[in-house]
Order: structure tokens, then sequence, then C-alpha cells
């Protein structure tokens, strides 16, 4: 049991809980916040992983930019900000159903296949390197993203006007 | 430390996602859903890339982000619509294709 294994447990079990949240709660503010914590856990995670570049776009992009997205939308949209009991459908028997046996299968499988194989870190990736893999081996699909990410802001733009 | 640890956080994140997704019926809440199912697999694309030594699967990784926060902003540009026409964005109310 070494610090990192603490260290992931901790992060693990608050994630769990606040994922849990999210799809639970009633209040549409306190699903956006539990899932600032999330998002956070799944950063921690990266720098557990020493993924820390991967980790910090994480808390750039998501913490802080589609957490605000979220909130404007839930203002926008003038969802019930104090607690709503209509916020779920009437399938959820079936859809705690369909989440735990997809959880078996997965669990099950990713046991068969994966159990007992470690993680042997070594040092922390390199930017650098990251950046070259970038900008050598897949600097099609890097140019195909900004096309995806201009489309999608003109998108966005020409929806959301009002005229 | 052992990999099949980040591999089941990120299946129990991604069923939750799913979850979200069947049980929601507010388009915001739905597409937080989603949010939840893509992190689980960005999780699992990092947790490779670290057990496997191969810097893939953190490019991937950014992608994926980078997918998400398009997808996020053409979403809610979506839902706002509905609530302009609709008055409500309730997802189980939307059945103008219904035939």
């Amino acid at each position: 049991m070494t610090g990192l294994n603490v260290a992931f447990g901790i992060v693990a079990l608050v994630m769990a809980v606040a994922a849990v949240a999210v799809v639970t709660t009633h209040n549409v503010v306190h699903a956006a916040l539990s899932l600032v914590v999330v998002l956070a856990g799944v950063a921690a995670q990266y720098v557990i992983l020493q993924a820390e570049f991967v980790g910090l776009v994480q808390v750039l992009i998501y913490i802080g930019a589609v957490i605000i997205l979220f909130l404007f939308g839930i203002m926008l949209t003038r969802a019930p900000m104090q607690r709503s009991a209509e916020l779920d459908n009437d399938q959820r028997p079936w859809a705690v159903a369909v989440a735990l046996l997809i959880l078996a299968v997965l669990v099950i499988q990713l046991n068969k296949s994966f159990g007992g194989q470690r993680i042997a870190f070594g040092a922390p990736t390199d930017t650098g390197v990251l950046a070259d893999s970038i900008f050598r081996t897949y600097v099609v699909p890097f140019e195909v993203v900004s096309i995806l990410l201009l489309a999608a802001l003109v998108g966005a733009i020409v929806l959301a006007r009002r005229d | 430390m052992p990999v099949t640890e980040f591999l089941f956080l990120s299946a129990f994140l991604f069923c939750v996602g799913v979850y979200g997704v069947l049980a929601r019926r507010n388009g915001v809440l739905v597409l937080m859903s989603v949010e939840l199912m893509l992190n689980a697999v960005n999780l699992n694309l990092v947790a490779f890339s670290a057990k496997l030594g191969n810097v893939a699967g953190q490019v991937f990784a950014l992608f994926v982000i980078t997918i998400a926060a398009a997808e996020v902003g053409v979403g809610l540009a979506i839902v706002l619509l509905i609530y302009r026409n609709r008055v409500g964005v309730n997802l189980d109310e939307i059945d103008l294709m219904k035939g």
C-alpha cells in the first residue's frame, strides 16, 4: 500500500460520490457543482498517472470553460433553481438495470483481460514529447480537430442567434 | 499500481453517465451525463498511456477534450433553441418528429 494507492482511493471515493450526486440530485445547480468535483477528481487522477499536461488542460477546459457554459445554460433555460421533482423521467428502474448490466459486463471483462497487470511508473511524461507526438505523428487529426472546433463555434452562433 | 483500479473507476463513471442519460428529463442534465461518459473514456486512455508507456493515449485524450468542448457548445445552443421555441427543455416533451 503506497501513498499513490491511498491518494487514488480517496480521490476515487470522492469522485464516485459526486458522480452519483450529478445524476440523482433534485437541484440542477447542485448537479453542475458536483460535476466540478468529478472533473477535478479526473484531473487529480491524471496527475497520479503522471500526465500533468492533460490534467492541466482538464482543469482549464472543463472546470474553466465547460462548467461555465453549463451554468449559463441552466440560467438561460430558466431551469428550476430550487428542488424540483420533475428532473427524472419514469424509466429510472430500466436505467438502473441497464447501467448495472453494463457495469457488470465491463468489470468482468476488464478483470479477465487486465487483472494483475500493473502500471510501472517511470519519469513523468515530458510535455515536449507530447508536443512532438501531436505535431508530428498526429498533425492531420490535430488540423481536423481545429476545423471541427471552428465549425462548432460557427454552428453554435448560427443556432443561438436571434433573428 | 494495478491498472484495473483505474479501469474499474472509469467503468463506474461511464455507467453513472449511462444512467443519467437514460433517466434525466432536463436537456442540460443529459449533456452533463454525456460529459461524465467522455471523462470516463479519457481516464481509460490516459491509464493505458501510462501502462504502455506510449504517449499516444494522452494525445487522443486531448483530442477528446477538444471535441467534448465543441459538443457542449453546440449541444447547449440546441437546448437554448428548443427552450426558445417550446418553452421548456424536458426531453420527453419534444416529440415533433414522432410519426
